[in-house]
């Protein structure tokens, strides 16, 4: 038998599959893994302590920089958590943008995460198909507040702009259009034998690993967990809307990638019964006292992300600015199982897993 | 448990408000390294103290309430005298009275040293126990079947000043309940037991509140700081944190 020696490989933190500054040292035996270090913490900002000396109107924007690739959630969840320990009363209009630009975010994220993942495996073109409608969402979002990535639309109370005339009829185009290209991305791409062959049966974990690591999102409902915290714990205004809760079954990359290509056409469902219902007219800021003090007391709310479980911590001293502030971050978290899923694995299958599990590197060093 | 009787959430309401709203639990200032928030020098508008008062109030109440029925062990009842406030018991009481009396029968009569309902939060089941029992009370919360709680969904360490507090927030998935679980650790050493023996997902918080806040865990696998570089000097989220460089 050949035996080949040990290799110990260090994988970035700049290289372009790690979606950021993640990096990995892999041992390897031949061209199998042994043993996988993650390092991180190259793009850690303290975004926690900063927030300790800001009120919670400025610390919005830093939400945007955590997960960039879906600020609108992050802005939700901590206006969503202030006005939660506040009492505060969300106009109706404001809940209907904030469902809108939240299920519009979710598809441009998914989508980017569709054509990152192909390019990673090596299929060059999803990704210009995926980031030419990305584009149609970051134009309706440019239009809405004027930026294509950190928004900062949200404030605690509402939104900060209305929709501007004839908006919700471009979304409404949209809307339709992305039904069409759906079908067209599984046409393209997911019957595609190379491709399954390189993600199926591969990363694979069980629902109970699943859940003793704290996974969320796909990479739970990949399982066949039915857990997403749109139905099991609606917030904002889910409750109202029609929509199915996708899961797989053998908890591999195959299903992980199904699972988000479904979860877009879910978004889509919920997108045309809330432009549908959209309200006439109405205020989009709720009555906030000119400088927000929540009360003394603490407060975890979570939403679901397009990677899971964003949850936000605030312990208020009833000061202007947190006493602290934590945010469960699900990249962070889905992350952990990546050193358990590579041992025992081929090199190749490094890139394939890492992109399956989906983090922003943002939200992961926070 | 006589002192409980004497909470200010027992008298009457006008005497409760002004210590309430002053300061409620840390004795004297805290010490805000050199950076004290000038908004706070504003005077308060009248709607906003209004706001705050009866906030403070119903919580102080809350938590009297809580305390009592947690504290008669789960036979709580309305023997907590006629002059309670007239606020309804919150629909998770029993919840929480539930978990006490588990937790002080299967684990230790004094393993629980606080509970109360967390009103704001959807009513959220809260205890505080005692670290040294942690290990066993973390596998109680996961493996009893009235717990469940087989989801560790965030873990939060927090520099309370007087005292270093770890918070998880753990999730039934079948039913759907939570409870948030805290305990509480010396400042100066911190050390609580580690729960990545029950909840595998625990080892990079605790690794990160090891991090930023210092707080040790016995028992982790391999508890190495995980966002700042290895050879960085203090815990950033400490209140009492002094940068070594200030040029950094």
């Amino acid at each position: 038998m050949i035996r080949t020696e040990e290799l110990l490989l260090n994988v970035g933190p700049q290289h372009p599959s790690t979606h950021g500054v993640f990096r990995i040292i892999v041992k390897l035996d031949g061209e199998i893994i042994t043993e996988a270090t993650p390092v991180m913490g190259y793009l850690h900002r303290g975004t926690e302590k900063l927030a300790e000396n800001l009120n919670y109107t400025q610390i919005i924007p830093y939400t945007d920089r955590m997960d960039y690739v879906s600020a609108m959630t992050n802005n939700y969840v901590l206006c969503h958590a202030v006005e939660k320990l506040m009492g505060l009363e969300v106009p109706e209009r404001a809940e209907f943008l904030r469902l809108i630009v939240m299920e519009l975010q979710r598809i441009a994220s998914h989508l980017v995460w569709w054509g990152t993942y192909l390019l990673d495996i090596g299929a060059l073109s999803p990704f210009l198909f995926a980031f030419s409608d990305r584009e149609t969402i970051l134009n309706l979002f440019n239009e809405l507040c004027g930026a294509r990535l950190t928004y900062n639309y949200m404030r605690v109370g509402g939104v900060k702009w209305d929709a501007p005339e004839g908006w919700i009829d471009k979304v409404k185009n949209f809307v339709r259009h992305m039904h069409g290209k759906l079908d067209e991305y599984h046409a393209l791409v997911t019957g595609n034998e190379i491709f399954l062959s390189r993600i199926k049966g591969i990363g694979k974990y069980d629902a109970d690993t699943a859940i003793a690591y704290g996974l969320s999102g796909a990479n739970l409902r990949c399982t066949g967990v039915k857990w997403d915290l749109r139905k099991n714990e609606p917030y904002c205004i889910y409750d109202r809307f029609e929509f199915d809760v996708p899961v797989g079954q053998n908890g591999d990359c195959y299903d992980r990638y199904m699972v988000r290509l479904e979860e877009i056409r879910q978004s889509l469902r919920i997108l045309e019964q809330a432009l549908e219902q959209f309200p006439e007219g109405g205020e989009t800021m709720g009555k906030v006292p000119r400088v927000i003090r929540p009360p003394e007391g603490e407060i975890y709310v979570r939403i679901e992300s397009p990677r899971g479980e964003i949850g936000c911590y605030i312990v208020s001293k009833g000061k202007a600015e947190p006493y602290r502030l934590k945010f469960r971050r699900p990249s962070f978290v889905n992350l952990q199982i990546l050193p358990k899923l590579l041992i025992g694995e081929n090199m190749t299958n490094l890139i394939t897993i890492l992109g399956g599990i989906d983090i922003v590197l943002g939200e992961v060093d926070c | 448990m006589s002192e409980e009787e004497n909470k200010p959430g027992e008298t009457k309401p006008e005497a409760a408000e002004p210590a309430e709203a002053a300061s409620p639990r840390p004795a004297g200032e805290p010490p805000e390294g050199g950076a004290p928030a000038a908004s706070e020098r504003r005077p308060l508008t009248e709607e906003e103290k209004a706001a705050r008062r009866q906030a403070a109030a119903e919580r102080a109440a809350a938590r009297a309430g809580a305390a009592r029925g947690a504290a008669s062990g789960g036979a709580a009842g309305d023997a907590g005298g006629p002059e309670a406030p007239p606020k309804p018991p919150s629909p998770n009481q029993p919840l929480l009275d539930r978990a006490v009396q588990l937790l002080r029968e299967q684990i230790a009569e004094d393993a629980v040293v606080e509970a109360w309902i967390n009103e704001p939060n959807d009513h959220l089941p809260t205890l505080v126990l005692k670290g040294e029992y942690w290990p066993q009370a973390a596998r109680l919360f996961r493996d009893h079947a009235e717990f469940g709680c087989r989801y560790l969904r965030n873990m939060a360490g927090v520099d309370c000043e007087t005292h270093m507090e770890v918070v998880y927030h753990l999730l039934n998935m079948d039913t759907g309940r939570n409870y948030c679980v805290k305990i509480r650790t010396d400042r100066d050493r911190p050390s609580v037991p580690s729960a990545t023996p029950v909840w595998e997902t625990a080892n990079w918080n605790e690794r990160e509140i090891y991090d930023l806040l210092g707080v040790d865990f016995p028992g982790h696998p391999d508890l190495r700081r995980i966002m700042m570089p290895d050879d960085w000097v203090g815990h950033p989220l400490r209140k009492d944190y002094v940068p070594l460089d200030p040029e950094v």
